[in-house]
């Protein structure tokens, strides 16, 4: 009965986006106040049907409804209950119900909180958005159904995905899909203020919250996927380069330029067309994503689960959507002339250029993630482009990021004296360049990868903290209390790209490993550690049984900690997993993978030390809050005109 | 189902993971556990260099996996192939050579700077220097605009004031 009726609220939803989308746009077109007013409203009715759809697939999910044909496929009755939740999401079907849910959770908070816009541009904002709505509800109820019945129910279900039965796995998904959809946000303000033909510093304000939730949960998103992969794949990659990570990866670097670009506009009125572009692509990019993850094109050259129907219908969206802003675009791009005038030293200058070298390295990713599909299409090679790849290509723009940001983030608006500013940064010169050329000296024969990711590093939050000097002036150190959170935020997140990079390096450049046939009672020597595998026990899970392994960490003879290494059968789903066991630390990991067991007895052990590991995902939680920083600013909250930041607490993320 | 069989061993993980999650969760992957202990060489300076080797090659039945990474059975066969190569006492490159010869340019994850893939490598670098032109030719009809603007130019009788100013 209930799923029943979460589908027929499916079908109210895309009744009311079909009014959302077009209603206000006749009512701002017309000057009809009436017709302008239906858009809140209809935007609000639209979330709370998608509410209750959602929560009608998660019963069905939580009291192991075996008719639908979703829960049958992805769940058990054995299952605990985090994973029954987290499943609703561990398929397409589902996670498309919750991309739309967030569609819609985003479209009821612009309505909510928009009071502050103009009633014409309010309306639009909201039509676009609904129009996203609609796009989406049609393509999950005409080809994505996720409310089908078994016409004989089974007993059980055949369990999820045993990968995805995981904390970090299970929480990804949401945190990433309010990053794309996040941008659909900026997407509807780009749009609306084409239609409008007005873009000045006020809109700039409007969309650059927005902006930030999405990329910081796009940012926390993306980390949490790293982090699972690091400790469950069983050698500690934490990245990979391949096309469904890089889709989440190239609205990332759109979405960080479009969030620098925005400040130029709101505050010196000048790249208003570029930004307004970067808005559009960057929630092209998040559609691209979904269309290379779930028509499997690029993915599955081996016809791994594809749907071509389904890819047909997302690439139509895609194209609808972007063609319909480009176009827009060009006939508008002449309303957008820049206002403001700067010296080719300063602030905005140095903007360009971050925007030019975030989005060269966005647009090197996506040519690395489709070149193997046009390269047999047009050219008819068939060719690979993985990781080296992208390292070697990709790498260089960041570097150059990297060296130049302390520099921009300091220079002032207008015109700067560049002397000036190299002058407060000799310090963290220096001090880069000691921690460079003390870890060359200390290394032997080894490349020169480390000391430069850690001297770029060490850069990067030394340059955050000479910004952070130069702000607080004059004044005692209680002046950096009262600094507007904007700034902490840039500082913050510039410091933490610095110790993301200097982990990245330090892990790839240092880490040392051990592979081999280990018996119980052996002792490995691994970087000043020992490792003695103790015993080897079978373990019974709720759902899962686990061969595990206790291996005992010391140095030097003191004890360190116990590592539990696990292999895991999930009997159900009939899949093994395993879990690496891990000793974290603040400068190193330890961290051991359990083999299989040898035919003369023992059990394969990968053991590895990995310095700095942690610093990648503290890097990027750091980036994280300075954007929660950033978004809690005083002139989003107050200033007259602006619409309010958009609460991030207000969209569960269950 | 042999090649099934590889696909499902090999799968990568992560990109599984994430595409289950998209797609309909269809096929199960097995945890990579890559290089055995009984494949390694003795020599650790030859063990090192097929690794560095192993990462550059891709596992042919998986998606994106380097054959040091991948579980699947192929890409055992194809480690000790290299380990074979390097025992007989081949170079890097005519290891990779050899490779290439046998499985096609297709088992490259660095594809080589040649014929049509020159576009791939120059794309980036070509656009950079694109976006620097432009970026160069806006910051510049910015900043002679600078010189006209009454707000933003002091004339040298506003500077010497200025400066009075700022003495006492």
């Amino acid at each position: 009965m209930i799923t029943e009726l979460g589908q027929f609220a499916l079908i109210l939803a895309f009744a009311v986006a079909l009014f959302q989308s077009v209603v206000p746009l006749v009512g701002a077109a017309r000057r009809w106040p009436g017709w302008m007013e239906a858009a809140a409203p209809a935007a609000v009715a639209q979330a709370l049907l998608v509410i209750f759809a959602f929560a009608a697939l998660t019963w069905a999910f939580v009291t192991s409804d075996f008719s639908l044909s979703l829960v049958w496929a992805n769940s058990h009755s054995a299952k605990p209950m985090l994973y029954k939740i987290t499943g609703v999401w561990g398929n397409h079907e589902g996670s498309m119900l919750l991309w739309i849910l967030i569609v819609a959770l985003f479209g009821a908070a612009a309505a909510l909180f928009s009071d502050n816009l103009p009633a014409t541009f309010r309306a639009r904002v909201l039509a676009v958005q609904g129009m996203i709505g609609l796009a989406f509800l049609g393509f999950l109820l005409f080809t994505s159904n996720p409310f089908l019945r078994l016409a004989v129910p089974p007993f059980d279900g055949t369990d999820l995905n045993p990968l995805l039965q995981d904390p970090g796995l299970a929480f990804h998904p949401p945190f990433l899909y309010l990053g794309y959809v996040g941008l659909s946000m900026s997407f509807s303000f780009a749009v609306a203020a084409l239609i409008e033909g007005r873009v000045d510093a006020a809109w700039g304000r409007w969309v650059r919250p927005w902006t930030l939730a999405a990329w910081m949960f796009l940012t926390v998103g993306i980390a949490l996927g790293s982090w699972w992969a690091y400790y469950e794949l069983g050698w500690g990659g934490f990245w990979f380069w391949d096309p469904v990570e890089n889709a989440s990866f190239m609205p990332w670097l759109i979405a960080a330029a479009l969030l620098h670009s925005a400040i130029v506009v709101e505050k010196r009125e000048s790249l208003k067309a570029w930004t307004i572009l970067l808005a559009i692509i960057a929630f092209g990019f998040s559609l691209i994503g979904a269309f290379i993850t779930r028509s499997g094109v690029i993915t599955s050259v081996h016809a791994f689960a594809t749907d071509p129907e389904r890819g047909v219908v997302l690439l139509a969206i895609t194209g609808v959507f972007m063609g319909g802003a480009l176009t827009l675009f060009a006939f508008r791009a002449d309303d957008m002339a820049s206002k403001g005038v700067f010296g080719l030293v300063s602030r905005e200058s140095a903007l360009v250029l971050n925007n030019i070298l975030l989005a060269v390295a966005a647009f090197v990713v996506f040519v690395g993630t489709i070149w193997p599909l046009v390269a047999e299409m047009v050219f008819d090679r068939k060719l690979s482009v993985g990781a080296p790849f992208f390292n070697m290509a990709f790498t260089p723009f960041m570097v150059a990021l990297g060296v130049l940001l302390p520099v921009g983030s300091m220079l002032p608006w207008k015109r700067a004296k560049a002397g000036r500013i190299l002058r407060r940064l000799v310090p963290a010169a220096v001090l880069a360049l000691a921690v460079g050329g003390l870890l060359y000296a200390v290394q032997s024969g080894r490349s020169a990868l480390g000391p430069v990711g850690l001297m770029l590093g060490t850069w990067l939050v030394a340059g955050a903290a000479a910004d952070l000097w130069m702000r607080k002036g004059n004044g005692g150190l209680s002046r950096l209390g009262r600094l507007p959170r904007a700034d902490w935020g840039r500082v913050v997140a510039h410091a933490g790209l610095g110790v993301c990079i200097a982990g990245i390096s330090a892990m790839l450049a240092w880490q040392q490993e051990d592979i081999r046939v280990v018996q119980v009672g052996d002792r490995v020597e691994l970087a000043g550690y020992e490792l003695t595998l103790r015993e080897v026990n079978r373990v019974d899970g709720p759902n899962y049984v686990s061969t595990m392994a206790d291996v005992v960490l010391t140095r030097g003879g003191r004890p360190v900690g116990t590592l539990h290494p696990e292999k895991r059968v999930y009997p159900v789903a009939g899949m093994p997993t395993t879990e690496a066991g891990i000793d974290n630390g603040v400068m190193r990991d330890i961290y051991v993978a359990l083999g299989d067991p040898q035919p003369g007895g023992g059990w394969a052990m990968r053991s590895y030390y990995k310095p700095l590991a942690n610093w990648i995902w503290g890097g990027a939680m750091l980036m994280a809050l300075g954007g929660a920083l950033s978004l809690s600013d005083r002139r989003y909250r107050v200033a007259a005109g602006a619409a309010r930041a958009p609460r991030a607490e207000g969209v569960p993320a269950e | 189902m042999r090649p099934l069989r590889q696909m499902v061993d090999c799968i990568h993980p992560t990109l599984m993971a994430l595409t289950v999650l998209l797609l309909t969760g269809l096929l199960a992957p097995a945890p990579a556990l890559a290089v055995q202990p009984d494949e390694m060489l003795s020599d650790p300076a030859l063990e090192a260099r097929a690794r560095d080797i192993s990462q550059g090659l891709r596992c042919l039945v998986c998606q994106n996996e380097n054959i040091d990474d991948s579980n699947a059975d192929l890409a055992r066969d194809l480690r000790l192939l290299v380990r074979e190569r390097l025992v007989a006492g081949d170079s890097n490159e005519e290891v990779v050579d050899f490779i290439v010869g046998r499985y096609t340019e297709y088992v490259l994850l660095r594809p080589r700077a040649s014929g049509s893939s020159l576009v791939l490598w120059a794309a980036g670098p070509v656009m950079l220097l694109l976006g620097l032109i432009l970026g160069l030719v806006y910051v510049r009809s910015r900043s002679r605009r600078a010189g006209t603007d009454p707000e933003e130019a002091l004339s040298d009788e506003e500077e010497a004031r200025l400066r009075e100013i700022l003495k006492n």
